[in-house]
């Protein structure tokens, strides 16, 4: 007897992924930068990541609640915790908790639901945030523990500073190499004095560490098929058109692409921060120029923005334009002509 | 030989798991005639075949039972029996919908192949002329064995310089090419010499994936030490074995857009066609059967079976040792591009390159899919080099002209996009849904311009008309206006008068 069956469309087996998974490699790759930053700044890296995990998982319950949906397939997705560790690495150690809430209030809320949930955001989520804190509360995102040995806090004392409201200014006071540049160039200083300060020397070192290991977790990501190499690519390639020109004309007072390349959050930002795909570009060539525009947009905020790193707004004002560069730079069809 | 010429590379494709091993692990088995052959009308999507026979009828095997009319291909009883019905059955189509077919009983007690109705085999081909070889195959009902069935005599009707034989079966799960070739790669050899003669290609490559050791082992040995084919091993990529790609593969050159090969000087013909052409021309025989692999975790036995045109799905299945408990969906073809048919009933048609049976767990989720998250994945592979996820925007927003210029229409099919995708959004349904969208689109368009164009073509046959009324009534007060001294009623006799005159009096009247 002839049995029946039910129809589907072709393909028919599952794919073979989810976007589960990918948010899990993008977490996991993330790990090895995570200990690194663990081991120069502290334990309080941890408390900030899962800070900003729980605000960012309750802002978006709440939210797919209002929406009216399903709460499981969006929770489980796994994207709202890579939002909120992209946000909290970006957060010194002891920020008071409220920082979380806030810079995760805006991601999910604002930057995320407002536009329509996942997929559908216009801008970097976890960047939204942090500026919004930054821009806010710059003295609290501005206090970066002293990385000298022996500074750290007890636990005791590093509870009290974020959920207690007594920030140990002094035990944390402590500029970023950016920062340090940022304001001593100001002075009239060249770039050889800086480099000569034992702390800035120390924190440079400690930074490029930092570096390898965000680019060992973005290489996973590469080869994993999780991110597509223009964007890391292009990031390099813009960082370098506005730096080199710089130091080449006054190696004095610009500091040199591979400080730039190697400072800061731009190793973390072109593996892990200018890849979000849902607000960058989606053809090749778009993504090649959505990396070009961060690097150099990045390089110029540092050097005549108002704000030391300039990765965050970089990455916002790219993706404004990431459609209009999609529009523009369409691959050719196979069998057509351009 | 094996040659090495220079390979290219097409953009996209995967190397996706073969799963082949189970049909191809033994020799293949000829599958036992059933009870009942089915045999549809419109093997291809042309046009249908005329039946010559009716209910009632004493068919021999071999005998022509219905006929080419236009784009279709000859069908002849695949065994001795008698015409059971004509009438609408299942059949393995897409759309799901019953179609006019031939019901044959087969005759268990005839000798079949004593009786068996034979071409007069063409030995001595290489004296015969392109014509006599094309209508040969023409009347052996012969289509493209690689799933896409057009009439092959109407595709080897253009003069090319390369003919490429598809060997590259680069579908998951199937192995009915790699099998043939490697029990009848002879055959598969003779067939791309015919075909060479009758298009005069000057080089003729042999395609097959670079897994297939066994097949491009009984290749090598069919050629023995001849060098007119040469044989090509390519990577084993999906959709590799696409036309498009392959030819894209061997040669660097792309079939251009809304285009077909032969517009470049290529022609590409499946491994199973060139064996057929060879049956039909030194044989003498109709095409009565092909190879097909039966597989999947959802059937016994897998394997691959040599199967009369016509048989059951169901039947072909029960010689697999039947359906595991577990077996959830039957597709013909392979998991990226087959077709689910909703009943087993469906008969194997000449498209027909095999039956997979997937159970349960290896269909996907019926869990409702997330939105895109524009990884780019689907662009990454895509080797129709389309931006899937724009494409997709575009669709459910019904942006038809951004649809268009998205160039949707170059869209194969082929599955990889809604594969890879993290989302899990059945892409390829999207993009089925916008072309037939698009095509509604033209039709409206093409009617409206058509009645605008009549509208226009009245507007101005009534405006010349009106012209010509205005300027005859024009031209009469003109005359009036010569005379306007001389009596109207006087004028209008003489004018009466030398009417009368001019047309020759009442003898002559009209």
């Amino acid at each position: 007897m002839a049995r029946e069956f039910r129809l589907g469309g072709a393909p028919h087996l599952p794919a073979a992924t989810s976007v589960q998974t990918v948010m899990l490699k993008v977490l996991l790759a993330l790990l090895p930068g995570i200990a690194v930053s663990v081991i120069w700044f502290g334990v309080g890296l941890l408390l900030q990541i899962a800070l900003a995990c729980v605000f960012a998982l309750l802002a978006e319950a709440a939210m797919l609640q209002l929406r009216g949906r399903p709460l499981r397939p969006f929770l489980s997705d796994l994207s709202a915790p890579v939002a909120a560790v992209l946000f909290a690495l970006c957060l010194p150690p002891w920020a008071p908790w409220w920082i979380a809430a806030i810079g995760m209030l805006s991601a999910i809320v604002l930057a995320k639901h407002l536009y329509g949930g996942l997929g559908y955001n216009v801008f970097n989520p976890a960047m939204v945030g942090y500026v919004v804190v930054l821009i806010a509360f710059t003295r609290e995102l501005s206090a970066w523990p002293a990385l000298a040995a022996g500074s750290a806090l007890a636990p005791g004392e590093m509870l009290h500073a974020v959920f207690g409201g007594g920030q140990p200014w002094d035990a944390m006071a402590q500029a970023t190499p950016l920062d340090t540049l940022r304001e001593q160039l100001g002075q009239g200083r060249t770039l050889a004095e800086i480099r000569s300060g034992p702390a800035f020397a120390s924190a440079a070192v400690r930074g490029e560490w930092l570096a390898l290991a965000w680019l060992l977790g973005g290489l996973w990501l590469l080869q994993q098929r999780v991110i597509h190499w223009q964007v890391p690519v292009g990031v390099a390639v813009g960082v370098i058109a506005v730096a080199a020109p710089l130091w080449l004309y006054d190696s004095g007072r610009h500091a040199s692409p591979l400080f730039h390349l190697t400072s800061g959050a731009t190793v973390l930002a072109a593996f892990f921060i200018a890849t979000e795909p849902v607000s960058g570009a989606a053809t090749p060539r778009g993504r090649l120029l959505f990396g070009a525009g961060v690097g150099a947009l990045c390089v110029l905020i540092r050097r005549y923005g108002a704000y030391p790193d300039g990765i965050a707004f970089a990455v916002l004002l790219m993706n404004a334009v990431a459609p209009l560069l999609d529009r523009w730079l369409h691959p050719r069809v196979f069998g057509r002509s351009k | 030989m094996s040659s090495s010429i220079a390979l290219h590379g097409f953009h996209g494709g995967l190397r996706l798991p073969g799963h082949k091993i189970a049909a191809s692990a033994a020799s293949s088995r000829a599958c036992p005639l059933p009870p009942t052959l089915i045999l549809p009308l419109g093997q291809y999507g042309g046009s249908l075949a005329q039946v010559l026979v009716a209910p009632g009828d004493r068919v021999r095997r071999g005998q022509l039972v219905a006929r080419a009319d236009g784009l279709a291909a000859n069908v002849h009883a695949p065994a001795a029996g008698s015409i059971v019905a004509i009438e609408p059955r299942p059949v393995p189509h897409i759309c799901g919908l019953p179609a006019s077919c031939i019901v044959l009983a087969v005759d268990t007690d005839a000798d079949t192949d004593d009786r068996a109705i034979c071409f007069p085999p063409m030995v001595e081909w290489q004296q015969a002329d392109a014509q006599s070889l094309l209508e040969r195959i023409a009347d052996a009902g012969i289509v493209g064995l690689g799933g896409a069935a057009f009439p092959t005599a109407t595709k080897l009707g253009y003069p090319i310089e390369l003919l490429v034989i598809n060997g590259a079966e680069c579908e998951p799960w199937i192995a009915c090419d790699q099998m043939l070739l490697r029990e009848r790669a002879q055959e598969v050899c003779t067939g791309a010499r015919i075909m060479r003669q009758i298009v005069g290609a000057t080089r003729v490559v042999l395609a097959i994936e670079d897994r297939m050791q066994d097949a491009a082992e009984a290749v090598r040995a069919a050629l023995d030490s001849s060098t007119d084919i040469e044989l090509v091993e390519v990577p084993t990529i999906f959709p590799q074995g696409g036309e498009r790609q392959l030819i894209r593969v061997l040669t660097g050159k792309e079939v251009p857009s809304g285009g077909y090969p032969v517009d470049i000087g290529v022609l590409c013909h499946n491994v199973g066609t060139a064996a057929a052409v060879y049956r039909a021309i030194v044989r003498g025989e109709p095409l009565l059967e092909r190879y097909v692999s039966v597989t999947g975790h959802g059937v016994l036995a897998a394997g691959t079976w040599r199967v009369t045109i016509g048989t059951p799905v169901e039947w072909l299945i029960a010689q697999a040792g039947g359906y595991s408990g577990d077996a959830a969906r039957v597709v013909l073809g392979g998991s990226m591009t087959g077709t689910a048919i909703a009943t087993d009933a469906v008969p194997i048609v000449k498209a027909s390159n095999c039956v997979l049976v997937l159970t349960t767990d290896q269909l996907r989720d019926p869990a409702p899919e997330l939105p895109c998250i524009r990884c780019g994945e689907c662009a990454r592979v895509c080797p129709a080099q389309l931006l899937p996820q724009q494409l997709h925007w575009f669709i459910r927003a019904a942006d038809w002209d951004a649809v268009e210029s998205h160039a949707l229409i170059d869209c194969i099919e082929c599955g990889l996009c809604a594969q890879v995708c993290p989302s899990h959004i059945p892409l390829v349904d999207w993009y089925r849904h916008g072309k037939t969208e698009l095509h509604l689109r033209a039709d409206a368009q093409q009617r409206a311009d058509a009645a605008r164009k009549r509208f226009e073509a009245r507007t101005l046959r009534l405006a010349q008309a009106q012209a010509e009324r205005t300027e005859r009534l024009a031209a009469r007060q003109a005359v009036d206006e010569e005379s306007p001294a001389s009596d109207p009623i006087a004028a209008a006799v003489q004018r009466a008068a030398a009417r009368k005159r001019s047309e020759g009096g009442p003898e002559h009247g009209a």
